[in-house]
């Protein structure tokens, strides 16, 4: 139990996933312009991340490896998110259209977006047990949420500072992103973790 | 036929302007010599899959475009990933995850449904060469700036002297410092544009 929570906040806090790892900057830049599509995007990684994780887990242990096919994972990882994106999206459409219309413009997106696929190989090179697997899957998520949630606030109110010509739009979201990791780095050493 | 070759170097820069393959940019250009590692292996994917998007655009049915491209690309990406291995199990371990990690770079499945897909061959390598050769640019660029100012080092050689190599600003290669210097880079080319219009 003691070492889920560590798995949890190293991959929360200490190891977040944009701020220190520097995966899914794309989506973490693109939708970070509102708090509200924030926050519709940071449900959606979560529910995706979490099943990915899920299913790339399950298909390593019990079909790479017993055909001794694991050179192939880079493929097929790709391709059973992809599917698997796809067929929550049509899922969603037809049993949950409250909840589509709130997370389906994200789905697409998420699809070519390196923090799933990322974590899914993190998992693998970390040899995770299942239980292992979800509680960092979760933690990572939510990390994700925290920073974007975070920026999008800031940017809220970026919106009204003056800022010289040069730096406006991407170059001043990142000099924020620089403070924001700075101060995340702040968090190594918590409970002996480390980056 | 040469603007696409000089397109992607600075009109179009993948990276600075096109906002595009921003997580490797970061992530592994803390040394000059990953960056540049991470740069080639970039090309050699870039260039090999728009080459065979190209061959192949009149067999490959619409719908289902953007999966046969995934698995295009995704064969490049393992036969780098074995070559690296090989080559250089150094540098493998310093780029880690983000060698796997080059198959969902937006750059490369970009160029396979803007360009390649609608061009022919050799101007469809000469994009990928262009639009390789600008990511390169600027991430090896990032690396040069993190690595000299981060640890006092070029390619390991120190440059600035030892007192400042015993204690550099160590905040560049950590990863705000990655952040700080794309911001720069980007504000940069913004400002030059601005004052030469």
């Amino acid at each position: 139990m003691n070492s889920a929570f560590l798995i949890f906040l190293s991959a929360f806090l200490v190891n977040n996933i944009v701020l220190i790892r520097f995966l899914g900057l794309c989506p973490w830049l693109g939708v970070s312009k509102r708090l509200d599509s924030a926050a519709g995007m940071s449900m959606a990684v979560l529910f995706v991340m979490l099943l990915a994780s899920w299913v790339t887990w399950t298909v390593y242990k019990f079909i790479l490896v017993p055909f001794d096919i694991v050179y192939l994972r880079t493929a097929v990882f790709i391709l059973v998110i992809a599917s698997l994106v796809q067929f929550v999206e049509m899922f969603m459409r037809k049993q949950a259209p409250a909840l589509y219309s709130t997370l389906g413009i994200y789905l697409p997106l998420i699809t070519t977006n390196c923090a799933i696929l990322g974590t899914t190989f993190l998992v693998i090179d970390n040899k995770y047990t299942f239980l292992s697997t979800t509680v960092f899957a979760v933690g990572t998520a939510l990390g994700f949420a925290l920073a974007l949630i975070l920026i999008s606030s800031i940017r809220e109110r970026l919106d009204l500072a003056d800022i010289p010509d040069a730096l406006k739009g991407a170059p001043i979201a990142f000099i924020t992103a620089s403070l924001m990791s700075l101060a995340f780095l702040g968090f190594v050493g918590l409970l002996g973790l480390s980056i | 036929m040469f603007k696409h070759f000089t397109e992607g170097i600075i009109k179009n820069n993948p990276v600075l302007v096109l906002m595009l393959g921003l997580c490797p940019t970061l992530a592994v250009s803390t040394t000059a010599l990953d960056a540049l590692g991470m740069g080639v292996a970039v090309i050699f994917v870039l260039v090999l899959s728009n080459i065979t998007i190209s061959a192949l655009r009149k067999v490959i049915p619409e719908p289902i475009r953007i999966p046969v491209f995934i698995i295009i690309i995704s064969t490049f990406v393992t036969i780098m990933d074995f070559t690296l291995h090989a080559l250089s199990s150094e540098l493998y371990g310093a780029l880690g995850i983000f060698v796997p990690l080059v198959v969902v770079n937006c750059i490369i499945l970009g160029r396979a449904e803007a360009f390649a897909s609608k061009h022919g061959i050799f101007t469809s390598f000469l994009d990928g060469l262009g639009m390789g050769i600008g990511f390169t640019i600027i991430i090896f660029l990032m690396g040069a700036i993190r690595e000299i100012l981060g640890s006092g080092k070029i390619f390991g050689n120190i440059i600035l002297g030892t007192t400042f190599a015993e204690s550099p600003v160590i905040y560049m290669i950590l990863p705000p410092g990655g952040f700080l210097v794309i911001a720069f880079l980007m504000g940069g080319l913004n400002w030059f544009q601005q004052r030469s219009k």
